[in-house]
């Protein structure tokens, strides 16, 4: 099986004078000529916009009036590139999605990389230019940034934060406490994606197909359903680490309501699923990068759906459940056989069993 | 076959939970031995669908549980050294010792990996040529033949640097100590199927004619489990006690012969120390004296440990089977799977666990009135 989990870094051709130093060196973060030089012929190229152009030391930008919101995510992933993604387009994304599921339209992007001596500029310039892809899929933009180099040994490759501003929809007041009774609770597509894919490349588990993961952002998705149904959604939230028990069972509690969900409703895609089973994880607990779930008014629950599944990144949206009064703060499914068990949060880390 | 959703079928399940109603004339008390057999009645919510007298005692087959408190201790005092790389499945990780668990020795420093195989732990040893490679070989005899052989490989390759810590635990002796508990309460087994894979099922007719027991041999999905509970009931209705297979497209009657050679080749019979239990005699498996040099305990001679169990806990009672977890009075509040005072509360396995974690602490009630927003 071909593994297009790693770009192919033999035809990179590196822009002068990049060549001399195929390799992070401590210099390219001393505020220097390498450091000068790293601007100007990897960042800006990939990044280009007016607002970044100036290399002034902050971005200058107009926004337009109304409420902002602003959002921050840091990202250490390993492998930095696995199937579906890279720590690239997960940095864009990530922040990306987490100002689209408060109701934010995303605007610009910072991006500060922590770099290890010794780091591969070859990787480093296809981590950057996945970024520059990300946010140009998402429509955002990024301004500013920062590049910091640390000894080797002492970081992991290559660590990305982001920040990100966006503009609140007029009209849109969602939050994870505004989960009313009687919401119904929708998810965008299938669960447990990225995180499998993360664990399979990790662990070195092959399948018979390749797990990819969910990465992508949301805020084209979440515009159409906004567009659609606005006012009559109450909560909205990609549920990354901790999966949707996690992001469901905060929503109860921030809400003071309970969650029901259907067990039998969940989308899970059978790769996802059996190496769920054969590693003995739930994949409600298991993260996603490229999902969210939203608690709509139920007479526009129907409407919504139909908006999600037209949309390339919610085909397999699906029905999941409703909000009660009873059980508050606590989220309970319906298993298959009819039964009920509640879904707490996770401790930590879901932990692989003996047998 | 997939085997992933065919055995989990809601309609076929209801059918059969309306068949044991209908046999059941009596209240049964049925014990499941295996740890993974008690997270899927949980889980699935198998124990809501019997009828009111039937009733499941969970078992102690739950290897992460029943390692005995001084074992974890060594294996924390082993993973702390410098120069050794400490290998384990994945939830020992969160087991607390006297003072720690294996989390906490990692984030000191210590070299703690989760490896999916003892084979990857042998392989990490010809890598790690100046590592000491530990792996800690824990479980019942599911795990058993993976552990031997990573000792076996490891003597072929002559790896000195790759030992075993290793505390195996079996199935029959457990049940013969049940059995013969004074307050014993439970009439019928299901035996554990993956156990039987490598065993198959032949050391369990003398048990159940020396006890007058039936013993179903039984799987972990919804099904299997509904199936080895409805056998046991008919057994128990006509008066009945044998052996049966109830997960026969896994289990023969003679099992896995080439683990079980592979087995007498590595181990031999031991006295164990189970927790919250105590010594059963020849209840568990160590290396022979061929493979005694890739023992960990022998390699690392620790000694000075001063463990000490937590006095609220009440896992051994939950183990033997005679009290539920919410009856201990730590459950749920000194003891919760983010503070286990004990190793039943960490595993997902652990009866404590699969009650915390899917909310057998609400009453029946409580339970019952979820399911009614669902009717809608």
């Amino acid at each position: 099986m071909p593994d297009n989990s790693a770009p192919d870094f033999s035809s990179w051709s590196c822009p002068l004078p990049l060549r001399d130093y195929p390799t992070i060196v401590m210099g390219h973060g001393g505020g220097g000529k390498l450091g000068n030089e790293l601007v100007e012929h990897l960042f800006l190229p990939a990044f280009r916009n007016p607002a970044l152009e100036s290399l002034g030391d902050a971005a200058v930008f107009e926004l337009g009036s109304g409420r902002l919101a602003m959002s921050t995510d840091s990202f250490v992933v390993q492998p930095l590139f696995f199937p579906g993604g890279s720590i690239g387009a997960l940095a864009v994304n990530g922040t990306v999605n987490d100002l689209a599921v408060s109701g934010a339209e995303p605007k610009f992007l910072t991006a500060s990389f922590i770099l290890e001596e010794g780091f591969p500029l070859a990787q480093l310039a296809a981590v950057v230019n996945a970024m520059a892809e990300a946010a140009a899929q998402a429509g955002v933009r990024i301004v500013t940034g920062d590049t910091k180099v640390v000894e080797r040994g002492h970081g992991d490759g290559c660590y990305i934060n982001t920040a990100g501003i966006g503009v609140l929809r007029p009209g849109i007041n969602v939050g994870p406490n505004r989960a009313h009774v009687g919401d119904v609770v929708l998810v965008s597509g299938s669960i447990g994606d990225h995180g499998m894919a993360i664990m399979s490349v990790r662990e070195g588990l092959e399948f018979e197909s390749q797990i990819r993961s969910d990465c992508a952002a949301l805020n084209g998705l979440i515009a159409n359903v906004l567009d659609a149904v606005g006012p009559a959604v109450h909560t909205m939230r990609d549920p990354t680490r901790g999966g949707l028990a996690s992001t469901l069972n905060e929503i109860a509690s921030a809400s003071n309501v309970g969650i029901q969900i259907d067990e039998a409703s969940l989308p899970v895609r059978s790769e996802v699923h059996s190496a769920c089973e054969l590693l003995g994880l739930d994949p409600v607990y298991v993260a996603n990068e490229g999902k969210a779930v939203f608690f709509v008014e139920a007479q526009s629950a129907d409407r919504a759906l139909q908006v999600l599944r037209a949309h390339p990144l919610g085909q397999e949206a699906a029905h999941i459940g409703v909000v009660t009064s009873q059980h508050p703060r606590m989220l309970v499914a319906r298993t298959a056989l009819g039964a009920n068990r509640v879904i707490a949060t996770q401790i930590g880390e879901q932990l692989p069993r003996i047998c | 076959m997939k085997y992933l959703n065919e055995f989990r079928d809601g309609e076929i399940a209801q059918r059969m939970a309306r068949e044991i109603c209908q046999i059941a004339t009596r209240p049964w008390k049925i014990m499941e031995i295996c740890g993974g057999q008690t997270h899927s009645i949980i889980r699935n919510g198998i124990d809501q669908m019997l009828p009111p007298g039937i009733e499941m005692i969970h078992g102690p087959g739950c290897p992460v549980c029943v390692t005995p408190l001084a074992l974890i201790d060594k294996a924390l005092a082993i993973a702390a050294q410098p120069g050794v790389i400490f290998c384990s499945f994945g939830d020992m990780l969160r087991v607390p010792g006297t003072d720690a668990d294996l989390f906490q020795i990692k984030g000191r420093g210590g070299d703690v990996r989760v490896v999916y195989s003892p084979l990857d732990a042998v392989e990490l040893a010809i890598k790690n040529p100046d590592k000491q490679v530990v792996f800690f070989g824990v479980g019942f005899e599911t795990t058993a033949p993976a552990n031997a052989m990573s000792v076996h490989l490891a003597n072929r390759r002559g790896l000195k640097n790759f030992s075993l810590l290793v505390s195996h635990v079996l199935v029959p002796p457990a049940i013969e100590a049940i059995m013969s508990s004074s307050e014993n309460k439970v009439q019928a087994f299901l035996a554990a199927g993956h156990v039987c894979s490598v065993m198959g099922f032949w050391e369990y007719p003398p048990l159940a004619d020396k006890f007058e027991i039936p013993i179903i041999v039984t799987g972990f999905e919804p099904l299997d489990l509904l199936d080895g509970i409805r056998r046991a009931v008919i057994q128990l209705e006509n008066g009945q006690h044998h052996v049966e297979n109830a997960y026969e497209r896994i289990v023969t009657y003679a099992g896995n012969l080439e683990a079980q050679r592979l087995l007498a080749e590595v181990f031999e019979l031991t006295d164990r120390s189970w927790r919250g239990i105590g010594v059963i005699p020849e209840s568990g498996w160590r290396l022979n004296d061929n493979y005694r040099a890739f023992d960990a305990e022998e390699r690392f001679q620790i000694s000075g440990i001063h463990t000490e169990e937590s006095q609220l806990c009440k896992a051994g009672d939950v183990l033997r089977g005679a009290i539920k977890p919410a009856d201990c009075p730590a459950f749920g509040k000194e003891c919760t799977p983010r503070h286990p005072l004990g190793a039943t509360m960490v595993s997902s396995e652990g009866a404590c666990a699969a009650y915390f974690n899917y909310g057998r602490f609400l009453s029946a009630d409580e339970l019952a009135a979820a399911g009614a927003v669902h009717a809608r």
